[in-house]
């Protein structure tokens, strides 16, 4: 199939970037990525610059890969990254748009590569749980529900992309963090942190210049890991108690 | 050069680590945060032992290429996580995976570190349960488990497919949480160019930060390389694109051993290849061999859909074959068996590269629900790249490369032969033989990172000798000017060919002729064709851009390069190593039945080289391997 792919090309973060109009010649059986590579081999064998995109493990869980293709991060096919993509979603004389992550706290580092730390640094605040190499207790002495188990690990599964962000109108990482908030706060083990731990990471988000959530759900549209958009009101009401919890201490 | 000791414990097999530990030199807390260690890669290695560092009180520098440290490629680990808690009460015990472990390897891995690591699995699933790791659990709340691969109990840990992901956001949750006790520094998108050495010692490393491209050096009392496998020299591998062996290399060149490169283990269920551009091959977790059943059609060239084929015109060779372990034989086994049949021109799908991995007995007797509870997130990525459902049809699956047994050479306190360079996880040798078993680089990764370097590296600290030094230092200066120098030389290339085609080419000899089988010709042929190709590349590739902004092509090339150079040394390991065993299988040395045949009075040694010269043959030092609480035999999982 012939495709014509308008990318979004831009030299470093102070150039002012545009997109250019490629044509590329892919089979059904490449995944996006591929196809990319195939564009670049072409571009680098014409001595033209290679368009930057992120990519590690090409299959779905690193979370390094990602950009938005026709207005949906990651593309047109719910709950698959753009290294899972596969061209047989597209059809031959196609015309798509590749732009990167756009959102304020992601500053854009060359063409489709943009930087995500704000992610870390919201993890970085609480996402964690305060245990010492050494002094965990044998493992079977903390008892897990299965139906908690279960509901952890689906928040647990968020790999990290971003798509969330660049999706949401107001580029909230409320999913993000939230899915963090639901994998810890649901187990046991989470419980002695779990009022300080979303008090300091939503706060981080706002630090980072995140917007804020109005639950419009694109997030959850274009989850790659299908974090389901329940754990945000989940969040919530944990922000909520927290907060009234930290007024005042006898509520 | 030093001797090659391996400094293990005296004491009885069972006793050798406790007296380790009770003798170990100790930092005072005081004295640890004068400390700086240098910490490469992020993944359950690296990100583990940066992070329980930077709890015990060293100043910790962490390095990975990547834009974040949670996307290590450990991420990707589907399957499971091994340990002996024998919650099953099926017999299993600490001796028990020290011997399956030893067993699976072929009998080419080091008794002491083994027996270390079955006894330190079981602090490894109590630190990931008190981290937050979402095991899978029985309904009583108790944890869960799945068999795996060369095992006949069930001790392999999981959360559902993603369980490398889970055990590694464990340790990068660790890590942040030192980062924001000021006890760790991270550096993402940087990449360790090289190794610097002082008076013979490990000081430090020089990296390239990717965005701007500058070349930096670092200062350290001790280097930590923990970064991973080096599967890539094969370019289609189920390896993340980005996984090089870059900074191990630039480690063997400065002095480090490299033992038993030519141990590289081809995984048995991996989504067959599709074409000319693909740039990855997608590995199906072996957990599913739990359930699944492999077969081909007994006749040639059969062509119906897989469901019209009988039962009783199907050849379920592994449990022909292996009627004690059936479907759940080893890799190395499980790979060389489904060769064997491609190779009899009964291999299914297109080019006749595959074999079917079915789940319709499953499905039938446990439900769908329950299947897809078990390996749902499989059969979703299945189906994502192949486009069929494999509820409705059997899978076809084909061998590919997988995980690299060999490594740096490091003692038993996981240091090179080079004083204050430790090796950890994938990118060292030690603990898997010949052939890994599966879930076990999980639970060798966590051991390194979590258990045992954080008590070496301080017991190496505390031994005193490391002298005061900067950056300034003329060894930092030469580094970064080679570094500087080699990547100009990259820039310059005068050709129109990329550093893909080139690495295609590499990565097609590898594995035609040092792949599932090798043989003294197909050795011998791959060493006549790749010394002419890295000449060539050296010459002409082909890198657009420049060294001072985001280059991927550069990062690209650099990695080549030095796999150009490791690819040389892993064939002439295959070459010198006159015996098949594991994954190393020479067409030679087989028996009547097509299994491999060891030789123990030759070859029972690890084979640690030393770096020469470029274009210069590799010196072997051997360390010889004795067993003395396993009994030497013939593999047999029949």
């Amino acid at each position: 199939m012939k495709l014509t792919l308008d990318i979004w090309r831009q030299k470093s973060p102070s150039d002012s970037g545009g997109f250019v109009r490629y044509q590329v010649v892919a089979n059904e059986h490449m995944s996006f990525l591929e196809m990319l590579d195939v564009l670049n081999q072409d571009l680098i064998s014409r001595d033209e610059e290679p368009v930057a995109f992120d990519s590690d493990c090409r299959e779905g869980v690193c979370g390094m890969c990602g950009f938005v293709i026709n207005g949906s991060p990651h593309g047109p096919v719910h709950g698959s990254t753009v290294c899972q993509l596969h061209m047989r979603h597209f059809k031959d004389g196609d015309v798509l748009l590749l732009e990167p992550f756009r959102a304020r706290a992601f500053p854009l580092v060359k063409d489709l590569v943009v930087d995500r730390s704000a992610l870390d640094r919201i993890i970085r605040a609480g996402g964690f749980i305060s245990t010492r190499t050494g002094s965990a207790p044998e493992a079977n002495s903390i008892l897990v529900p299965k139906p908690a188990a279960d509901r952890a690990m689906e928040a647990a599964a968020c790999i990290g992309c971003g798509a969330c962000v660049a999706a949401c109108p107001n580029a909230s990482a409320s999913l993000f963090t939230a899915a963090k908030v639901a994998h810890l706060g649901l187990l046991p083990q989470g419980q002695p942190e779990r009022r300080e731990r979303v008090l300091t990471m939503v706060e981080m988000a706002a630090q980072d210049r995140f917007g804020h959530c109005t639950l419009m759900g694109e997030c959850e549209a274009v989850c790659p890991a299908h974090v389901p958009l329940e754990v945000i009101p989940r969040m919530n009401g944990d922000f909520l108690r927290a907060s009234l919890k930290k007024r005042d201490p006898s509520l | 050069m030093p001797a090659l000791e391996p400094r293990l414990p005296a004491g009885p097999l069972e006793k050798k680590w406790g007296l380790r530990k009770d003798h170990l030199k100790l930092v005072s807390p005081a004295n640890r945060r004068k400390h700086t260690i240098i910490v490469v890669g992020t993944g359950l290695a690296g990100g583990a032992a940066a992070a329980s560092l930077g709890e015990l009180g060293y100043s910790v520098l962490s390095f990975c290429f990547q834009d974040s440290p949670r996307r290590a490629h450990s991420i990707a680990a589907q399957g499971g996580i091994n340990a002996a808690k024998n919650y099953q009460n099926d017999g299993d015990s600490v001796y028990r995976l020290f011997y399956d472990t030893i067993k699976g390897g072929d009998f080419r891995s080091r008794e002491a570190n083994v027996y270390r690591l079955a006894e330190i699995s079981a602090n490894i699933i109590d630190q990931c349960v008190a981290q937050g790791v979402p095991f899978g659990r029985e309904y009583g709340g108790a944890l869960a488990n799945r068999s795996f691969g060369g095992a006949q109990v069930s001790r392999t840990f999981y959360a559902r497919g993603q369980t490398g992901q889970q055990l590694l956001l464990g340790a990068y949750q660790a890590l942040q949480r030192q980062q924001a006790a000021g006890q760790v520094r991270t550096y993402p998108r940087h990449e360790m160019l090289d190794l610097v050495m002082i008076d013979g010692r490990a000081r430090g490393i020089v990296a390239r930060s990717l965005v701007e491209g500058r070349i930096e050096s670092f200062l350290g009392d001790a280097v930590v390389l923990a970064t991973g496998g080096y599967g890539n020299v094969f370019y289609l591998s189920t390896n993340a694109r980005g996984s090089n062996c870059s900074a191990i290399w630039r480690a063997h060149r400065r002095g480090a051993f490299f033992a038993n490169p030519c141990f590289t283990q081809i995984h048995p269920t991996c989504i067959p290849r599709s074409g000319d551009y693909q740039s990855k091959l997608t590995l199906m977790s072996e957990s599913l061999r739990n359930d699944g059943r492999v077969w081909v059609p007994k006749k040639k060239g059969d062509t119906r859909p897989p469901n019209q084929i009988p039962e009783d015109e199907r050849d379920y060779y592994l449990e022909r074959i292996y009627p004690s372990y059936g479907n759940l034989a080893p890799r190395d086994i499980s790979s060389r068996q489904a060769k064997y049949r491609c190779d009899e021109g009964l291999g299914v799908g297109p080019g006749g590269l595959g074999v079917f991995l079915d789940l319709a007995d499953a499905i039938k007797r446990l439900g769908r629900a329950k299947i897809a509870e078990r390996y749902g997130n499989l059969f979703e990525m299945y189906e994502r790249i192949t486009g069929e459902d494999a509820y409705q049809v059997p899978m076809r699956i084909y061998p590919a490369v997988h995980y690299t047994m060999g490594g740096l050479w490091v003692d038993y306190d996981l240091m090179s032969n080079v004083p204050g360079l430790f090796v950890a996880g994938e990118a060292n040798f030690s603990d898997h033989g010949a052939n890994r078993l599966g879930a076990s680089a999980l639970m060798q990764g966590l051991a390194d990172g979590y258990f045992i370097l954080p008590l070496t590296v301080g017991d190496y600290l505390a031994s005193g000798g490391i002298a005061q030094a900067d950056t300034s230092h003329p060894a930092f200066q030469d580094a970064e000017r080679e570094t500087k120098a080699r990547l100009d030389r990259l820039l310059g290339g005068k050709g129109r060919r990329s550093a893909d085609s080139y690495w295609r080419e590499l990565g097609h000899i590898m594995w035609e002729e040092c792949g599932m089988t090798r043989s003294r010709e197909s050795l011998t042929r791959a060493l006549v064709q790749i010394p002419p190709l890295r000449e060539e590349y050296w010459r002409q590739v082909k890198v657009p851009g420049t060294g001072t902004e985001l280059n991927q092509e550069l990062e690209k090339a650099n990695r080549v390069g030095d796999f150009f150079e490791l690819a040389e040394l892993i064939c002439s390991d295959a070459l010198h190593r006159d015996e098949s065993c594991g994954c190393h299988f020479r067409t030679e040395f087989q028996t009547t039945e097509g299994e491999a045949r060891r030789n123990d009075s030759d070859y029972a040694y690890v084979a640690a080289w030393a770096f020469r010269g470029e274009g210069e043959k590799a010196e072997l030092h051997k360390e010889p391997l004795a067993f003395e609480h396993v009994e030497l035999a013939t593999r047999s999982y029949k």
